[in-house]
């Protein structure tokens, strides 16, 4: 005779997630919108350092990827898990701690990012501090995942949750491996690796993100809330098991794509596209098996928004994993990359897939918990309707923005120039794209404006049931009754024993890979590379703190039409690996919005860029680069010199013995001389420098000299002495 | 280009994690029965009684 156990499930925390998905989701994207605006009018930065494009994209990057849809992962998790496992979250303790932990982190990334303290790693730009209590809350949130998972009362794991798993072992490997860096000082710190090997981690990482944080749990999430929206199983729960295997052993292999045709060795960019490619078929397995379990209900997709939501969510997962795979392509890889093609393509991914399965989940799960009926069924239908004619307007535009931009890139005359030499002529052709994009973005916003309202009076309608009742008889330890044999007591432990090779490959990782680190005897070296003077290295964290690197690349691919536009004097070539050995943080960059600047250096006169930085338009007319008139004004900060020196020998950089203690003697000598250069270019314009509140007299202070310094070193390196 | 070696050793180590597991699932009757398992799921244990007492 079984008993049968009453509980409760924890609704609070699910509520919680909930709010936080709904509100940080408002803020990312209205952070997202407000970038989108500055790209077609600049002067929207308001003159200010901290909300200039370069440090809030980021800001949007992280708001709506770790906000938005990490509080989504936990709302759709916390809700599903409980049922699925018949069994309260473990802790309740733990639970407030991974909430509140989380809405922490975020604060502190909406305050730092804009300050400019950033790694310059797209998606990993939070920096050590930070990342440390990523780490702890994320181990928290394992512990309660895993408790629960424990003393479960239904021995199956349903799918579902094996997504949440392989999220969660998957995104903490992932996370530690990008973040290992020697710190500086409290807010600096230089990656352990450099230059092609810092762009593989990142990579490696970076696609992984996608791919295990906003790929992985939503497809748990799927599987979950998908059959319960329709009521009815899954098409195929076989498929769905393939599904998640074929997934899992895919798509770690997969991050060498966002490499293709850099100075990544060729080998690593053909497994990274085999591997892309094959990604097609446990994906579009997943799509199907999706669109197929509403079979027999598709006339109540015609009126519930709930399963019109899902419904385009799965579309555009479809969608975005078909292209994917092409865009993996290296001859696609071609003419995508660097360009919109790529921020069109996240796009669909995020506002279809992600941003859709979202609503439909949040509309679903809390009339539940609150225990009543969606306050408006008609405006739901308006937010779908909204959502889905502002994902269109967003991403359409961009890819026609991505192709003109290609072919106007690699245009050719008869005689054989450019035919748009001038790259501004690429950017301003493509500004109506902008303007349609911001459009779409703004109607897409309007959705959730719609969407917070409907759950507001929602809320107000209902009581928030916090503890739900709930019965279930307990899980038998073994049922067959015979004695148990050693294995099988081990083999009813899978979490634990998840968690300790979790551990075991992080610690053999580590051994393996340190002292490999401290030997980088294998990277190809190039005689003529040189570490960066003092105040070059100043200037290049400047260009780190400013965001330079959401614009600009630094890798000429090697192709004639990007050697052509990018090294005018033609001794350079296109990018080497062996020119980034001392680049710690790696700044290839992902997308053109500017020109490359890898071979700038010595492009154009000092004074060129001292008037272009402080007014973009006077050298450039109708450049969307904003002004950055503080860099002008700002003294060089000097404090962590010697220290950054001082990490940057541990890590092999072959400054001299005792550098440290010269460095800023080194550095003050360099900036007389560029200071005395550019008085000398620009005598005739000093006063109206003197008039915008400029002081010309200890100019040589100031960053501006430093950042001037970094570009004019960009390429240099392997040229021929003049 | 040793960081390679080691990015494939770990995401070779990631995957045999996932193997070990794959191989506990089946091994263990996790997949035994791939039908009931989504059905079951549409059933809601929540006790109905408990939701109305709380208004």
């Amino acid at each position: 005779m079984t008993t049968i156990e009453k509980f409760s499930y924890d609704n609070t925390s699910v509520r919680n997630f909930a709010l936080a998905t709904a509100f940080w989701g408002l803020i990312g994207m209205l952070v997202g919108l407000w970038a989108a605006l500055q790209l077609i009018f600049p002067a929207l930065n308001f003159a200010t350092a901290e909300v200039t494009f370069g440090r809030i994209r980021p800001l949007h990057t992280n708001a709506v990827i770790f906000a938005f849809v990490g509080n989504g992962i936990f709302m759709g998790v916390y809700y599903s898990l409980q049922r699925l496992l018949k069994a309260r979250m473990y802790s309740d303790l733990l639970s407030k701690i991974h909430f509140w932990g989380w809405q922490a982190i975020i604060v502190s990334a909406a305050i730092t990012l804009p300050l400019g303290l950033t790694s310059s790693h797209e998606y990993a730009e939070l920096l050590l501090p930070i990342d440390i209590l990523i780490a702890v809350i994320w181990i928290v949130f394992g512990i309660n995942m895993f408790g629960t998972i424990l003393k479960r009362r239904e021995n199956h794991l349903y799918v579902a949750i094996w997504f949440y798993i392989a999220t969660w072992v998957t995104v903490t490997v992932l996370h530690i491996g990008n973040n290992l860096v020697i710190p500086v000082s409290f807010w600096k710190s230089y990656p352990v690796f450099a230059g092609v090997q810092d762009a593989l981690v990142q990579w490696w990482y970076g696609h992984n993100a996608v791919a295990f944080f906003l790929t992985t749990p939503y497809l748990g999430l799927m599987y979950y809330y998908l059959p319960k929206a329709a009521n009815r199983p899954v098409f195929s729960y076989r498929l769905s098991i393939i599904h998640f295997w074929a997934l899992i052993f895919i798509y770690i292999w997969a991050g060498p794509h966002h490499l293709l045709y850099t100075s990544l060795p060729d080998w690593a960019q053909s497994l990274g596209t085999v591997f892309s490619i094959m990604l097609i078929a446990p994906s579009w397995g997943g799509m199907l098996n999706g669109l197929l379990t509403l079979r027999g209900a598709w006339d109540r997709v015609r009126t519930d928004p709930i399963l019109k939501f899902m419904v385009v969510a799965i579309t555009a997962y479809g969608m975005a994993t078909f292209e994917g795979p092409m865009l993996s392509i290296k001859s696609v890889n071609a003419i995508s990359h660097f360009t919109d093609w790529t921020i069109g393509h996240v796009h669909v991914g995020t506002l279809g897939w992600n941003g859709m399965l979202t609503f439909g989940v949040l509309y679903w799960l809390l009339p539940r918990i609150y225990g009543t009926k969606l306050y408006s069924v008609k405006l739901a239908n308006t937010h779908f309707w909204i959502a889905t004619l502002g994902t269109l307007f967003y991403t359409v535009p961009l890819y026609v923005a991505g192709w003109t931009q290609h072919f106007m890139w690699k245009g050719f005359l008869p005689s054989g120039a450019l035919e748009y030499s001038n790259f501004l002529e690429t950017v301003t052709a493509i500004l109506p794209m902008y303007y349609m994009r911001a459009v779409g973005g703004t109607i897409y916003v309007l959705g959730v404006f719609v969407m917070i309202y409907n759950l507001r009076q929602t809320i107000k309608k209902g009581t928030l049931i916090e503890n739900e009742a709930a019965e279930a008889p307990p899980l038998l330890p073994h049922p067959e009754g015979k004695p148990e044999h050693w294995h099988r007591r081990i083999e009813r432990k899978p979490m634990l024993m998840l968690v300790g090779s979790t551990i075991a490959i992080l610690i053999g990782g580590m051994v393996e890979f340190f002292p490999m680190v401290l030997l980088d005897e294998n990277v190809p070296k190039i005689a003529t590379v040189q570490p960066y003077t003092p105040l070059e290295l100043e200037g290049r964290d400047l260009y780190v703190r400013e965001g330079c690197m959401g614009c600009h690349s630094q890798m000429v691919r090697p192709f004639r039409w990007e050697v052509e536009r990018y090294d005018l004097r033609g001794d350079a070539g296109y990018s080497k690996s062996g020119e980034f050995i001392y680049d710690r943080p790696f700044l290839w960059g992902s997308k053109r919005t500017g020109p490359d600047l890898h071979r700038v250096g010595k492009k154009y006169a000092d004074s060129w860029h001292f008037m272009h930085m402080f007014e973009p338009t006077s050298t450039s007319p109708g450049s969307i680069m904003p002004p950055y008139p503080w860099m002008f004004y700002n003294n060089l900060d000097l404090t962590d010199l010697p220290a950054k020196i001082r990490v940057l020998q541990k890590l092999n950089t072959p400054y001299p013995e005792g550098f440290d203690e010269v460095a800023i003697l080194d550095l003050k000598k360099q900036a007389k001389e560029i200071t005395k250069n550019l008085k000398e270019q620009m005598a005739s314009s000093i006063p109206d420098f003197e008039k915008q509140g400029i002081n010309m007299e200890d100019l040589e202070e100031k960053e501006i000299i430093a950042l001037i310094a970094y570009l004019q070193r960009l390429g240099m390196d392997i040229r021929p002495k003049d | 280009m040793k960081i390679i070696f080691f990015l494939i050793l770990l995401s070779l180590l990631v995957a045999i994690g996932f193997l070990a597991a794959f191989i506990w699932a089946v091994r263990s009757g996790q997949y035994d029965d791939d039908v009931t398992p989504s059905i079951r799921i549409l059933f809601d244990d929540t006790n109905e009684k408990s939701i109305n007492d709380n208004d």
